[in-house]
């Protein structure tokens, strides 16, 4: 019974040259046609996994802060007549800070909205005209102010890691940013990704990533950064005052139920993963076709989601529960876990046994897909 | 049968891409052996390796029936010789086959030191050489400058070359009329004891073993009873016949007539190369000079990649071994590889072959470590053992060093041919490669150098460096010249303070610093960065030479993982594991396949 709603909105006025995630520009979006397909799809997904109250929603995108706030309340307002609210749930929308949706923010937080991530990537001019930004830092900046006036919660992003960035500015960045107040920070390096136009820049030659070395280097001083100003890391690229973590993404991370609608999203419910059609065209035909968007259904193994169960567990400072991991899989713990690799990388020191639970340590995080590759048992693995 | 005057025997002589395959289709087609449709471009080599390289691995004859100016028709056998200097032994059966040969030399390219070694060789069997001048047609040929080529380097008379372009068909019945007018008739006795030379054999699937046979005295008939002088068999003649190129049986094969038998023999180990075949009643008494056993003188380690393939390739090397009697094989174990072979070849080149073959024809990934050549060493007495000379084929059996009293290696005489403007450097390549220089003479623009060098200096990639410092211009060929003493000395290579058996090596003290400093710095690009911090250090003994350090990784990691991404982590897990099956772990360290083979290429590319 999934307790956690994701719901794609695949729109962007322009496509930022590092994203790769499912988002689309269109001339024009018929949003009469798209609440009534997305409250199909939810429909769907609630007949499935219905029965508990929700405790956190979570509309991304693609630009959400796009979506007409009447489309969101009644986009909630379905959700809620579907699986009714837990006491304090938690609703948050991402939200590019230009200054046209920082005009709506009213409105959103009158829908229903009561956290927002703000899309401020960078807090100077010409970091954010290398990323792609339609905002400059004067304008996210006042975005973020109007932000914390509606809602209650408020967290922003930022892009780093960039090439060239030297040390001695991101900690100038840094502080700004966590000087800003907000509970809670998501601070990721600049990875390039396939098909997108950095990776075809970076091809070109036209620039280069930073090198591992100094990026790790920013790592480390983002962690002694954000720790010393009460905002420790709590997932890898996540910080956050106790308390003001993202609950709903903690659902994914600790590998709870969750559903997802509308186009390309991913959800999890009763050991099956679930996909969406990704081309908003192809997903709207799809509900009209079928009454949901769904692209692809696949039962998990037990091996398989527990490897899945480990690789986003092991992303969280807490770590996993490896008795309770063997207990909902079926899977011994020697199965989970290389026990072997286990005792080297905790001989490096990596990797930290406390009780029941599992944590790689500060020192691990960095190299964290390394690590996940050793300890992850290979029978758990398809070849 | 054929009067003997009226047979020739003949091989051809030539440079890679020189044009001998198209010169023999086209005399193959004007004798009518072929239909023009039949004719499959190059006909005598048979496998796509040999196709492909342009090499001849196994020898060929085909039997044409000529009929010449002077009205006559002529039986002319034409035999394909392997061209390369590890089949030399092979060659050399060849050619004792035969009373002449065509030099076909490109008239563009000019002699060729590979051309040089196999003429040397047919002057010695006191062949008849007619020079064949190919290529004319090309905008390129100097017909003039390569007949004193011939007549300065070789010291043939060229005037009456024939002058030819195989490709486009030109001057192909002056090569067989010189054929019949310049090579002379074989010599035998029909009614002597049979005495026949084993030239080659193959395994053939609906044939069994097919052997190549020339006959020197007697008759060879279906039915007879024979025997193998040197193998000491007896087997029982079920077919007698020639190829021309098809294969067609023929009731006997005369004195000084080549062909092939079957006797039902099914392995090629029983019908070794130069072997002298004669009958079980009323045999000669003596055999045929000449006959040599085989020795490998490089070997390798070859491992699956797949540890689960170890059967397969167990059966595939058995199959190959079938055919191929030159190559040894037994089973070895390594702490990082696993099971494998080890295996004994004639030279690098059949590395190569029976490596490319056992991938390609029996799709096996296999890992080939170092080659090593053999060694031969004095130990002294122990307590509990007398004194004794062993030879060494695998740096893992290297004994103990205190009992050496001394180590001997096999060394070759190499001759380099090259235009001078290359010289320097390849002096340089051979002096670094502790050669010894023999002789070095001009001949127009271009050198032949000669170099006595320890074969263990050339077995790695000293081809492959000739020919990148020459722009492929250089020629190589060598013939071994014994073992000489060296103070030669085991390098272990230790990653993570671990050694690893598979890129162990012998090598002469006076290089050792240097290999072993190459090899870490090899090392250290070829292994991925770890968790931990890697040493890798060169080793003799106890005393650490080199020594390079693999930085701990400090960054692999992805940033953004939301629910949708599972399944592209999970992805990337996958990719990690497929990626360690091609590894091999040490000391913790997983050391990629390739690493074991590029380790050990010297000097930059």
């Amino acid at each position: 019974m999934a307790r956690a709603l994701y719901i794609h909105w695949p729109f962007c006025l322009k496509k930022c040259p590092y994203c790769d995630f499912n988002s689309h520009v269109r001339d024009a979006v018929d949003h009469a046609a798209w609440q009534d397909a997305l409250v199909a799809d939810m429909r769907h997904e609630a007949a499935l996994a219905g029965g508990e109250p929700l405790g956190s929603i979570f509309f991304g995108g693609g630009t959400p802060s796009l979506m007409p706030p009447a489309l969101v309340a009644a986009l909630l307002a379905e959700a809620e007549r579907l699986w009714g609210f837990a006491e304090g749930i938690e609703i948050t929308l991402e939200a590019n800070p230009s200054s046209v949706e920082a005009a709506a923010f009213g409105g959103l937080a009158q829908a229903g909205i009561n956290r927002v991530s703000l899309g401020l990537q960078a807090l100077d001019d010409a970091a954010l005209r290398f990323l792609g930004r339609l905002h400059d830092a004067d304008e996210g900046l006042r975005a973020l102010a109007v932000a914390q006036r509606q809602f209650a919660r408020v967290s922003f992003d930022l892009i780093y890691a960039r090439p060239g960035q030297q040390p001695s500015a991101w900690e100038g960045e840094l502080a700004r940013a966590l000087a800003l107040g907000t509970g809670h920070l998501s601070l990721y390096q600049l990875t390039i990704e396939p098909n997108t136009r950095f990776a075809t820049d970076v091809r070109l030659g036209r620039f280069a990533p930073l090198e591992d070395d100094p990026a790790a280097e920013l790592f480390e001083l983002t962690r002694a950064m954000t720790a010393a100003a009460g905002l420790p890391a709590y997932e890898i690229s996540n910080h956050a005052r106790p308390g003001e973590e993202s609950r709903h993404n903690l659902t994914y991370w600790r590998y709870r139920d969750y559903c997802g609608i509308g186009p390309g999203a991913h959800g999890r419910r009763g050991g099956v993963a679930t996909q969406r059609h990704r081309k908003p065209e192809n997903w709207l035909a799809a509900v009209a076709r079928q009454g949901h968007g769904i692209a692809e259904e696949s039962a998990l193994s037990p091996p398989t989601a527990a490897a899945e169960a480990l690789l986003m567990g092991l992303r969280l400072s807490e770590g996993v529960d490896l008795p309770a991991l063997a207990r909902r899989f079926a899977i011994p713990p020697g199965r989970l876990v290389d026990a072997e690799r286990q005792e080297m990388l905790a001989r490096l020191g990596f990797l930290r046994r406390e009780g029941d639970r599992l944590r790689v340590t500060a020192r691990g995080m960095p190299v964290l897909d390394a690590i996940l590759g050793e300890l992850v048992h290979p029978g758990l693995v398809a070849a | 049968m054929t009067d003997l005057g009226l047979i020739r025997n003949f091989s051809i002589i030539a440079h890679i891409d020189h044009g001998k395959s198209t010169l023999a289709d086209r005399l193959i087609q004007v004798c009518g052996g072929l239909t023009e449709r039949e004719m499959s471009a190059q006909v005598l080599d048979n496998m796509d390796i040999e196709r492909e390289r342009g090499i001849t691995i196994k020898a060929q004859t085909v039997r044409l029936n000529y009929t010449a100016r002077d009205g006559r028709t002529y039986e002319l056998n034409l035999m394909d010789t392997p061209g390369h200097v590890d089949f030399a032994y092979e060659v050399s059966r060849s050619l004792a086959a035969c009373e002449g040969a065509l030099l076909v030399v490109d008239a563009a390219q000019g002699v060729e030191a590979q051309t040089l070694a196999n003429v040397y060789q047919s002057i010695e069997h006191d062949h008849e050489i007619v020079p064949v001048i190919n290529k004319i047609d090309l905008p390129a040929a100097e017909p003039d400058k390569v007949k004193a080529e011939i007549e300065d380097i070789i010291g043939l008379d060229a005037s009456d070359a024939v002058l030819t372009s195989a490709k486009s068909g030109i001057g192909i019945e002056d090569t067989l009329e010189a054929i019949v007018a310049r090579i002379p008739p074989p010599t035998g006795d029909r009614d002597a004891a049979l005495k026949a030379m084993l030239v080659d054999s193959w395994y053939d699937p609906y044939l069994g073993v097919v052997i190549l046979v020339r006959v020197m005295d007697g008759v060879l008939k279906k039915g007879l009873q024979v025997r193998f002088m040197q193998g000491g068999t007896q087997h029982l003649v079920d077919r007698v016949g020639a190829f021309t190129p098809k294969r067609v049986d023929l009731p006997e094969i005369g004195p000084g007539e080549i062909g092939f038998i079957t006797a039902q023999i099914k392995e090629v180990e029983q019908a070794r190369v130069g072997d002298t075949i004669t009958t079980v009643k009323g045999g000669a008494d003596k055999a045929l000079p000449g006959y040599k056993e085989v020795q490998p003188v490089v070997f390798c380690g070859l491992f699956p990649v797949d540890a689960a393939d170890f059967e397969k390739l167990r059966e595939s090397i058995g199959k190959l071994r079938l055919n191929d009697a030159s190559f040894s094989y037994e089973m070895e174990s390594s702490a990082a590889l696993g099971f494998g072979f080890r295996c004994g070849f004639l030279g690098l080149l059949h590395l190569e072959i029976i490596q490319e073959r056992l991938s390609r024809e029996y799709d096996l990934d296999l890992i080939t470590t170092a080659p090593s050549v053999v060694y031969r060493l004095r130990l002294g007495k122990t307590k509990n053992e007398e004194a004794k000379t062993i030879e060494l084929h695998n740096p893992a059996d290297y004994p103990d060093p205190n009992r050496i009293e001394w180590i001997e290696e096999p060394w070759i005489k190499a001759t380099i041919y090259t235009p001078d403007e290359y010289l320097g450097a390849i002096l340089k390549l051979c002096q670094d490669r502790r050669g010894i220089q023999t002789d070095l003479t001009y001949v127009g623009g271009r050198a032949q150098v000669t170099y006595e060098l320890p074969l263990n200096e050339v077995v790695f990639d000293f081809y492959d460096r000739l020919k990148s410092i020459s722009r492929g211009y250089a020629s190589f060929d060598y013939e071994q010249i014994g073992l000489r003493e060296g103070d030669l000395v085991k390098m272990n290579i230790l990653v993570n303070n671990e050694p690893v058996d598979a890129l162990s090596l012998i090598v002469h003290r006076s290089v050792a610093e240097e290999r072993g400093r190459g090899m870490c710095e090899r090392l250290k690009d070829l292994i991925p960065r770890h968790l931990f911090k890697i040493p890798i250090q060169a080793a003799i003994g106890g005393k650490v030479i080199a020594r390079e350090t693999i930085a701990a990784l400090r960054k692999d990691v992805t940033a953004k993982c939301y629910g949708g991404d599972i399944t592209r982590k999970k992805k990337l897990l996958e990719k990690q594991k497929k990626g360690k099956a091609r590894m091999r772990e040490y000391g913790n360290v997983s050391i990629p396949q390739e690493a074991f083979i590029a380790a050990l290429r010297m000097g930059e590319e």
